[in-house]
């Protein structure tokens, strides 16, 4: 039997190139997703999910909220809440 | 091996190309031109950016320069194929297929886009989009071969990346990314014109509008002093801004002193005295305006870590 030599075609050498370019490229694009992940999260940006809209547990406390009545709330029965003050019949008996 | 050899037959230009020619069709030397005004509209901009970010930033409006260097060469490949200094490119030297080269072009824009929006804003995002659509659309498809003003109008794609770094910072437009462009915009015509100088066989050969071919050659001089003119005060006025300082100033001051006189002599020269020097004049300028936008951007980084105004 015949050995012949095994010489390399040079459109196999630039295929090759061109495969472990394509790797690098794409090692390369996963390892800046990543990076980019983790300073996203890290920064402690209030986003959720993709829709980048503020996490509601993570607003600060409003002491008062819009649409919420802090008035005080006469207790039933008492004068005050007979005159009809402010709120007295608000969250009552509802 | 006989299987090979047909394969290699059937491509265009008979060639199967390698990872570097694939390289060469993102225009690697007009990317870095890209990064570099990219990365100082980023750094020099109010809103401090994470270094990560701003990397990731810069790399994605280079690849999207690449990518509209890309369809440029799919689109232009009959008169780069003409030109001395372009026919070595991959697409007119068979080394890749022009569907190849719109293919990677148009995935390379879709990426680059999308993946701006994702690490830095939107806004900056959509800008680069625009960016890419004026370079291979309203210059190389619309304009470059119609009109002589072609290289005016495709120096504002390549005037957008200061102000896309900037928008990727500040997610807006302000007055010192403007003029960071019309730094770039006014400097692009001069530059060119005075390559089309001492390079005119080429650009007649393929039929290009150029101003040299299409209003003579003195009239080519009379524009690139006119523009040199231009641009002076916008590049002292942005000295003048939040970016600047004195030491911006200084190096403006110098440039364009000397960027002015350089086409004042262009101005009074005719052709015989141009041809007798083998265009010494004209090829001085030229190496002048390569210097002229990267000190000047140059200047805007250091005097951001001295201290502006």
């Amino acid at each position: 039997m015949v050995m012949l030599p095994q010489v390399e075609h040079e459109l196999h050498k630039r295929r090759r190139s061109r495969n472990i370019g394509l790797l690098v490229v794409l090692l390369a694009f996963v390892a800046l997703v990543f990076g980019l992940s983790v300073v996203k999260i890290t920064q402690g940006d209030m986003m959720q999910g993709y829709d980048h809209r503020p996490r509601a547990s993570m607003l600060p406390k409003d002491p008062a909220p819009p649409g919420q009545n802090t008035a005080p709330v006469a207790a039933p029965g008492t004068p005050a809440a007979q005159q009809g003050v402010a709120g007295a019949s608000q969250g009552l008996g509802q | 091996m006989a299987d090979i050899n047909a394969y290699e037959g059937s491509r265009e230009g008979g060639f199967e190309a390698g990872f570097g020619d694939y390289v060469a069709l993102l225009k690697p030397r007009v990317m870095s031109l890209v990064v570099f005004t990219a990365l100082v509209g980023l750094w020099i901009a109010p809103q401090p950016v994470n270094p990560f970010v701003g990397f990731c930033a810069v790399l994605f409006i280079a690849l999207g320069g690449g990518a509209s260097g890309a369809l440029n060469m799919w689109y232009d490949a009959d008169i780069d194929a003409v030109m001395k200094r372009t026919a070595g490119r991959p697409v007119p030297a068979g080394r890749v297929s022009s569907q190849e080269a719109l293919a990677l072009g148009i995935a390379l824009s879709g990426l680059s886009v999308m993946m701006l929006g994702l690490a830095a804003n939107w806004f900056a995002a959509g800008f680069l989009a625009f960016t890419i659509f004026f370079y291979a659309v309203v210059y190389t498809i619309w304009l470059k071969r119609s009109t002589p003003q072609n290289i005016v109008i495709g120096g504002a794609a390549g005037a957008f990346p200061p102000m896309i770094g900037w928008a990727c910072a500040t997610g807006s437009i302000g007055l010192e990314s403007l003029l960071m462009f019309a730094l770039v915009f006014f400097w692009t015509p001069p530059h060119f014109w005075a390559l089309a100088l001492f390079m005119k066989d080429d650009y007649s050969k393929a039929g290009v509008p150029m101003l040299t071919v299409t209003h003579g050659r003195k009239a080519t001089r009379a524009h690139i002093f006119a523009y040199t003119l231009v641009l002076a005060p916008f590049a002292i006025w942005l000295g003048f801004t939040s970016v600047g300082g004195p030491l911006y100033l200084a190096v403006a001051v110098v440039l364009n002193a000397l960027f002015i006189a350089g086409g004042w002599r262009i101005l009074r020269r005719n052709e015989e005295q141009a041809q007798a020097d083998g265009y010494l004049v004209e090829k001085r300028y030229f190496r002048l305006s390569l210097y002229y936008t990267f000190l000047h951007f140059l200047a805007l980084l250091v005097q951001h870590w001295v201290g502006a105004w």
